[in-house]
């Protein structure tokens, strides 16, 4: 039904009401005509018998109860796709802005997409050798998974997701298809550049679908581009069979517009002024990751979000910890420390990881390997707390080894640079730290798996060791 | 006709209508779509909608039901999967692929599925509400008692013989005492908000033994109990949630997946299905029934998935059975009531959450109980709701209200999973008020040594908390040798006891006799250490022995069948404490 409606009855913020409106649909997109010749998009979200509310995504700027021409598209948002947006840049709207003309439509597709079926997916645990070892040995990434990377601002998680998209992508076997969906929410010029020009480098910009929303762009289109990004890497995983890996950032700029759009409709605040259904939301989004039966592809998503204030507790890096499948976390000590990439070991945790690694994925003794990494190294901070209490000299000699430990582990293990690493290269690493700890310290391992892996005498030489004492006491224990 | 007159997610209004009940179920628009009228009045009839409402039109027609919303009852729930308003998900894929579409109307058990019937009733017998009129193998773990349905009572007039019958054909006629003759088949309808109907309350006394060392020994939860587990994310709610469904010794398993991760409910599928039962041999799947409402599912069915699951539960508590209904996570289920509240535009309380909140809360957990059917058999529900307080700040308005209506309170604690100390019970925050209840079970089914054990566990641990603190100031060089002792016994239970492995072959489930001559054999250690301390041997003498590290590992190198093993232990430490010199 293409009425058209000329004038409005009330704007308030992003929103326009309408009165006497007959036969629309929920959520149907509508198209906004100004005297100027100006066209915007909005979207209904709410009908009271005849009055009807739609949220305009290019703001309300400029309209007036006058001059505006309403038309109704009689649907649901749709985006049109076809394997031609890759190597392509679009708005936050799903439209062409690198003036390569329209792109050929194959389908057009609801960019809300539908819940996929607990049934219908199959359980990942490929998975993607990143190259990190604190990725690859400690959270490590499977495909098919939701894996954010909570950070912080000035810290370097374009960085990181630039290098595991690099190194992700040469570690695929040759016939498999894989291809990038970008979508970039409230970020400033310079970093979409900064992704734009790192996919280059990396050969694979054929392979990028980029949707931008910059941070000077109208904040309520903000909350259409995830979707319109998740809408392509579906359609390209599902329908046409290829391995999509999908990074967003910045996702607090995204709550932060779902915010303000929540307030301008007047709806109860929850947490901190942001909408109650945040949760509900935030996994229309995160749920469109997986596998599926009927289809060869897969959809992985690395979102990033900047936690206000550092703060994981805040709603939005809380939130999305309960719907992702764990977490990386930056650490801002490590940072500044000069370690890259500053992972904070302890806190991050991937929920895939136990089923996608061991014999057959990687290497047997990986499981038990990750959680002594993880006990030793929890043991460390409790040593430095001591000994920012009671002075380092005054440690007991267990305390002192593990101090070592954990200025070697993050000096050796954490920090990598750019450099990629093997999954082997990882593995025996992290056994060679565990090395320098006496034998019975390690209590999250079975005796089988130490004899083949503990060598003292190579961990010291490795290493580098020149402590005398500590050398006496590791050879006294180890013998 | 009823006319949609407004749209607001998921809360539709209605004008003008007079003809509905609060909580009917009802059909709004072309698309069929399902709903629940939740408020009337002479002006609005407010109707919440179980699915995406996308695309509706104000004007298109709502149709009643004149039923509330229900669940269907019968052979074929068990290995199912459920969205949280009973559709086959499993159908739901065959038919339409791998995405849901809104307004799929498909029934939710299978009508074509023959089922072996055994009668238990002849004609001239006498049968009532809650009777058991037949038996059905429905897995080879579990026998279907087909129940007399509510509101029939009256003398059978006519059984069919025993033999293969679909779930809708007709098995017996009753005639009441007015002369009307009512057909059963093997499938009744409930409401999900009702409770069903017991005979009486009996106490609570027996443990629902899962295997799990710190919660069987230390926090236990009796059949017929409820459990509360908060946690933030990443401490291992989940997990804990399968180790029980998987262990524990319940007939039945009810797991709720409500507003949780997709790839999780596969996982639980896959596992649950490959997973085999160690006391009958079959897969654990045959023993569960999953509900699950995904978080990207509509909101509104994640509200009603809790109260589906329960339904069934107490459906097949009424046949005589232990069912353990485990709740991922209640405080997605809160959220979706708030999200609703919000759109009613309800008065908030606390955080957003509508006042109601505690009231709902209680409803649940209150279906749990330990009773006597109305065919006098024994049958219970417990329940086990995980929590997921937003950023893990146990004040929040869902962890404190259920911490007032459960009573077993499992604490995950974050710098426990940082470590890697799982299962992640915290457990000076944690706490269990059944052990009292259940204190007989235990004496007279584990042994006396059993709660008297504990109970020495527990102060250590306490002992342990307190040096601690002094640790943390001066470190642990200065303290005298009997309190270093008394710490590393404290490491021996953390490690050696509490931290257990869900991915080791044997220390995944550890049966209750062998928990006894765990915790038996580090109190051994701890006495013959101490007596050797008081012989005025130093402490360092003591862990150069590296006793202790052996009876940590016992966990993994005694297996649950050869217990004999422990002997061994016993020589091993009195060898190494008279080697001291």
């Amino acid at each position: 039904m293409n009425l058209q409606y000329i004038g409005l009855k009330e704007i308030n913020g992003p929103l326009i009401f309408l009165e006497n409106v007959k036969g629309i649909s929920f959520e149907e997109m509508v198209e906004i005509k100004l005297d100027n010749g100006q066209t915007r998009h909005g979207r209904v979200v709410e009908i009271n018998g005849d009055l009807v509310a739609i949220l305009v995504f290019e703001g309300t700027q400029d309209l007036s109860l006058k001059n505006t021409t309403i038309k109704f598209s009689g649907h649901a948002m749709k985006i049109g796709m076809s394997e031609n947006v890759l190597g392509r840049v679009f708005s936050g709207l799903g439209e062409p802005i690198d003036n390569l003309g329209p792109v050929y439509v194959d389908k057009y597709l609801d960019i809300n997409g539908s819940a996929l079926n607990p049934v219908a997916r199959i359980y990942p645990r490929n998975y993607i050798n990143t190259g990190i070892s604190s990725i690859d040995g400690l959270t490590t990434l499977i495909r098919g998974q939701k894996l954010p990377i909570f950070s912080g601002s000035g810290m370097p998680h374009n960085d990181l997701a630039v290098q595991i998209v690099k190194q992700a992508k040469l570690s695929d076997e040759k016939d498999e298809k894989f291809a990038i969906v970008f979508a970039a929410m409230g970020v400033t010029n310079d970093v979409a550049n900064y992704f734009k020009k790192s996919f280059e480098e990396a050969g694979v910009l054929d392979k990028v679908a980029m949707y931008l929303n910059l941070a000077d762009d109208p904040i309520i289109e903000r909350i259409l581009t995830p979707r319109c990004a998740l809408t392509a890497a579906e359609y390209l995983a599902y329908e046409k069979d290829f391995h999509v890996l999908v990074v967003m950032t910045d996702m607090t700029a995204y709550c932060e517009a779902l915010r303000e759009f929540s307030s301008s409709k007047g709806e109860i605040p929850g947490r901190k002024g942001y909408p109650g259904y945040l949760y509900s939301d935030l996994a229309s989004l995160f749920e469109r990751a997986g596998i599926v039966k009927d289809a060869d592809g897969s959809v992985t998503q690395i979102p990033i979000l900047s936690m206000p204030n550092d703060d994981i507790t805040h709603p939005i890096p809380d939130l999305t910890g309960y719907i992702t499948e764990g977490q990386i976390v930056l650490d801002r000590e490590l940072h500044q420390k000069g370690i890259y990439p500053p992972i904070g070991v302890l806190p991050s945790l991937s929920r895939l990881m136990k089923d996608g690694i061991g014999s057959g994925y990687t290497r047997d003794d990986h499981q038990p390997l990750t959680n002594q990494l993880f006990a030793s190294y929890a043991r460390v901070m409790d040593a430095r707390s001591l000994a920012s209490v009671i002075g380092e000299d005054e440690l007991s000699l267990v305390d002192k080894k593990y101090v070592s430990f954990g200025e070697l582990f993050e000096e050796h293990f954490i920090s990598q640079g750019h450099k990629n690493r093997s999954i082997t290269d990882t593995l025996d690493l992290g056994w060679k730290l565990l090395s320098i700890l006496p034998k019975d310290e390690l209590d999250r391992t079975d005796e089988m798996v130490l004899d083949r892996f503990y060598d003292q005498q190579e961990a010291i030489h490795y290493f580098n060791i020149k402590d005398k004492t500590i050398i006496r006491e590791l050879k006294k224990e180890g013998n | 006709m009823n006319k949609v007159y407004s749209i607001n997610g998921p809360v539709v209004k209605v004008k003008n209508a007079t003809d509905f009940t609060v909580m009917e179920m009802v059909y709004v628009g072309k698309d069929k779509l399902l709903g629940e009228v939740i408020s009337i009045s002479e002006d609005f009839t407010v109707i919440q909608v179980y699915e995406s409402t996308v695309g509706l039109m104000p004007g298109e027609e709502i149709i009643a039901t004149g039923e509330p919303i229900s669940v269907t009852l019968g052979p074929g729930i068990l290995t199912n999967i459920f969205d949280g308003i009973q559709r086959p998900l499993n159908k739901i894929y065959d038919i339409e692929g791998s995405f849901i579409k809104a307004g799929t109307s498909v029934p939710p058990l299978d009508q074509e599925k023959e089922w072996d019937v055994s009668f238990k009733i002849s004609v001239g017998d006498n049968v009532e509400f809650g009777q058991i009129f037949a038996e059905v193998e429905e897995t080879t773990l579990v026998n279907h008692r087909l129940l007399v349905p509510k509101g029939i009572s009256g003398k059978v007039k006519e059984v069919k013989s025993d033999g293969k019958y679909k779930i809708e054909d007709i098995l017996v006629k009753v005639e009441d005492k007015y002369n009307n003759i009512h057909e059963l088949n093997m499938i009744q309808r409930w409401p999900i908000k009702k409770p069903r109907p017991i005979k009486n309350r009996l106490p609570l006394s027996i443990p629902l033994v899962t295997g799990q060392r710190v919660i069987d020994t230390l926090f236990p939860i009796a059949k017929g109990g409820t459990a509360g587990v908060p946690g933030g994310f990443g401490t291992g709610k989940t997990m804990m949630q399968h180790q029980i469904a998987k262990w524990c010794d319940a007939d039945i398993i009810v797991y709720i997946g409500c507003g949780e991760r997709g790839n999780e409910m596969t996982q639980t599928l896959d596992e649950f299905s490959e997973l085999i039962d160690p006391k009958s041999n079959k897969p654990l799947i045959e023993r569960t029934v999953l509900i699950a409402n995904t978080s990207n599912m509509p909101v509104a069915a994640r509200e009603a998935s809790i109260y589906t699951g329960v339904t069934i539960a107490e459906y097949y508590r009424d046949m005589g059975y232990h069912v353990a209904v485990m709740a991922d996570s209640t405080s997605r289920w809160a959220e979706a009531l708030r999200e609703i509240s919000g759109r009613l535009e309800e008065m908030p309380a606390e955080e957003g959450f509508p006042a109601y909140l505690p009231s709902r809360i209680a409803q649940f957990y209150e279906r749990a109980g330990y009773i006597n059917t109305l065919n006098d058999n024994n049958g219970s529900v417990s329940i086990i709701g995980a929590i997921s307080p937003q950023g893990a700040d146990f004040s929040e308005p869902v962890t404190q209200n259920t911490k007032r209506f459960v009573r077993c309170f499992w604490a995950l604690d974050k710098e426990l999973a940082y470590s890697r100390h799982y299962a992640a019970i915290n457990w000076t925050l944690s706490y269990s008020e059944y052990i009292n209840d259940l204190s007989k079970w235990y004496n007279k089914q584990v042994g006396v040594e059993f709660l008297d054990a504990r109970q020495k566990f527990i102060k250590i641990l306490a002992e342990e908390n307190k040096l601690m603190e002094i640790v943390k100031l001066i470190g642990k060089d200065v303290l005298p040798d009997y309190q270093k002792l008394t710490l590393e016994i404290a490491r021996v239970i953390r490690v050696g006891y509490l931290q257990q492995n869900a991915f080791h072959k044997e220390d995944t489930f550890v049966p209750l006799d062998k928990q006894l001559m765990m915790m038996n054999l580090i109190l051994y250690l701890q006495k013959e250490a101490n007596r050797v301390l008081k012989q005025g041997k130093a402490f360092s003498l003591l862990t150069k022995t590296n006793i202790f590290d052996k009876v940590i590992k016992v966990k993994y190198d005694i297996p649950n069948d050869q217990l004999v093993l422990f002997d061994n232990y016993y020589k091993m430490i009195d060898e190494a404490l008279h080697a001291i010199k």
